[in-house]
């Protein structure tokens, strides 16, 4: 018993740092975002989300991260199901195939799409090459939703591949048996048992896209601002830390609201990535 | 039959998709025309020009310092919290994992000026030590996640069996217990030290000037144009990375068999 009591005693370093770094700066935003420069408690920050530039910001990061979350779904859950159908033989392969992009930095990568997507750029020669149409994609809401994609998909894959592989071959085998098409197992077997993968994967690509300030600035020219450009802008050039607490606020109501999403469905941790 | 080429193709145009900006920007870093649209001869200049640039040698040594000190400190934090989780009650449990998936889930640009205006409130110098508390943050998480299953899996008579037969408390973790869980310990360093290593966000919001990382040299390039050494590098990276891969990979190691 004794014993068990210094176990927890072990708890305290993380204790004290998740207060420290975790817990105080959180509130200090609030605190921030819920005062102005003088210290006064207002809620102009917050309602400041109202103004038109501020809403469209919010507004398009919106639908681009939806757009995102949603195309990356649909590329990651076949490719998921095909990859857990390997079973066991490639299983760290596949994970380091998904992890290996990160070491090389994810400025560069996503810099190097420009390079690929330029009007001028690597695939608009090889379509002229073939004789199509070119494409007019950078500096457009469509290269944002591109490097989104890009860069969140491995978080889409990975909890999808995590919940399917997971998933025991004879249920499907006896929903086979019983007379079920592929269809239909896939539809009341597959799908509702790996809920958990695909809520953990949405939130894992919602919220990087709703509040990215990089892809949008580094595909989308400097002219299409996104929610994450404006606060960011804020805090570094014009050093309004009040008003970019204060649309900080806003922007956390949409991370809380998945994130008590991803718990709901989610009890058992069944999504995580590792 | 079909379905398994499709299958093979899909896989492929998805790798193309991953791999491509890899392979372009290998490609830049041959590139003799500083320029990105166009070609312009074979060279290894950049290479050699790389070697002899102390600012970025010295932002690679921060970041590879700052990647290796935060994961250590995040894993033996990380390690000895999942010790004390195991035992406590389920309320005191729960808070703890929810403030753990705080900064997992939160918003990267969030968590950046909350370090921030910490930072600021309490006047202190930005540079490499705020860098270094702020990776140390979001790292922690990382490693909870990965060692938290493994302490569960864990038999605890063997710890308490050990103890019985005259081992030290010490002494017990560091023979029964953290062999048991070394998997989800190294894997866990390896994904923070991984996290760190590609951060730019959080990093951008607590360096101080004249501290950067490779991350923040970058992004500082970005509207002038960047500096082809960052290819030359981040291809010597990646060559390295990938090549440690297929050895660990190619490794005849004990290890796999025992999971089985």
């Amino acid at each position: 018993m004794k014993n068990n009591k210094a176990v927890k005693l072990l708890s305290a370093p993380y204790i004290v740092w998740a207060a420290a770094f975790i817990i105080i700066p959180l509130l200090m935003v609030f605190y921030y975002g819920l005062t102005n420069r003088d210290g006064q408690f207002t809620f102009a920050n917050v309602l400041a989300i109202q103004q038109t530039e501020h809403f469209k910001s919010l507004y398009l990061a919106l639908i681009l991260a939806l757009i995102s979350t949603v195309i990356c779904i649909l590329l990651a859950y076949p490719l998921a199901m095909i990859l857990s159908s390997l079973k066991g033989k490639n299983e760290h392969l596949v994970v380091f195939i998904f992890i290996l992009p990160m070491w090389m930095n994810f400025l560069l990568r996503t810099m190097a799409w420009q390079t690929l997507l330029e009007n001028d750029g690597v695939i608009n020669t090889v379509l002229q090459f073939l004789h199509m149409p070119k494409m007019h994609i950078i500096n457009t809401p469509s290269a944002i939703v591109f490097g989104m994609v890009y860069n969140f998909l491995p978080f889409m894959v990975l909890p999808l591949y995590n919940v399917l592989n997971k998933i025991d071959i004879n249920v499907i085998n006896a929903a086979r048996d019983l007379g079920a098409n592929p269809f239909q197992t896939f539809i009341r077997i597959t799908l509702p048992l790996s809920v958990p993968g695909i809520i953990s994967g949405i939130t894992m690509v919602f919220v990087p896209s709703l509040t990215t300030f990089v892809v949008s600035e580094m595909l989308g020219g400097s002219k299409i601002l996104l929610i994450g450009n404006v606060i960011e802008q804020e805090f570094t050039q014009n050093s309004n830390w009040n008003l970019g607490s204060g649309l900080s606020i806003v922007l956390m109501l949409f991370i809380i609201i998945s994130m008590i999403m991803s718990a709901i469905f989610d009890k058992n941790g069944e999504g995580n990535t590792l | 039959m079909i379905s398994k080429i499709l299958k093979r193709v899909y896989i492929a145009l998805i790798f193309v998709f991953l791999y491509a900006p890899m392979f372009t920007l290998i490609v830049l870093s041959f590139n003799q025309s500083k320029s990105r649209a166009k070609w312009g001869g074979f060279t290894f200049k950049w290479y050699l020009a790389l070697f002899s640039d102390r600012v970025v040698i010295q932002a690679l040594i921060n970041t590879l310092l700052i990647a290796l000190i935060s994961a250590l400190v995040a894993c033996v934090i990380g390690t000895i919290t999942c010790l004390a989780m195991n035992r406590m009650g389920n309320v005191s449990k729960s808070i703890l994992t929810g403030v753990t998936n705080i900064p997992m889930l939160n918003a990267e640009i969030v968590t950046g000026i909350s370090l921030m205006l910490l930072f600021l409130f309490f006047k202190a110098k930005f540079g490499f030590v705020t860098i270094l508390l702020s990776h140390i943050t979001f790292n922690i998480p990382y490693v909870i996640l990965s060692v938290m299953p493994r302490i569960r899996k864990m038999n605890p008579s063997n710890y308490e069996a050990a103890l019985d037969l005259g081992a030290g408390p010490l002494y017990a973790f560091f023979k029964v217990v953290l062999p048991d869980i070394w998997p989800g310990v190294l894997s866990g360093f390896l994904m923070a030290f991984t996290m760190s290593l590609d951060d730019f966000i959080i990093t951008h919001f607590t360096k101080g000037p004249g501290v950067d990382t490779l991350s923040t040299k970058i992004y500082a390039q970005v509207k002038k144009g960047i500096n082809p050494e960052m290819y030359a590098l981040s291809t010597l990276i990646f060559i390295s990375v990938l090549i440690l891969l297929i050895l660990i990979n190619r490794m005849p190691s004990g290890d796999k068999e025992k999971e089985k």
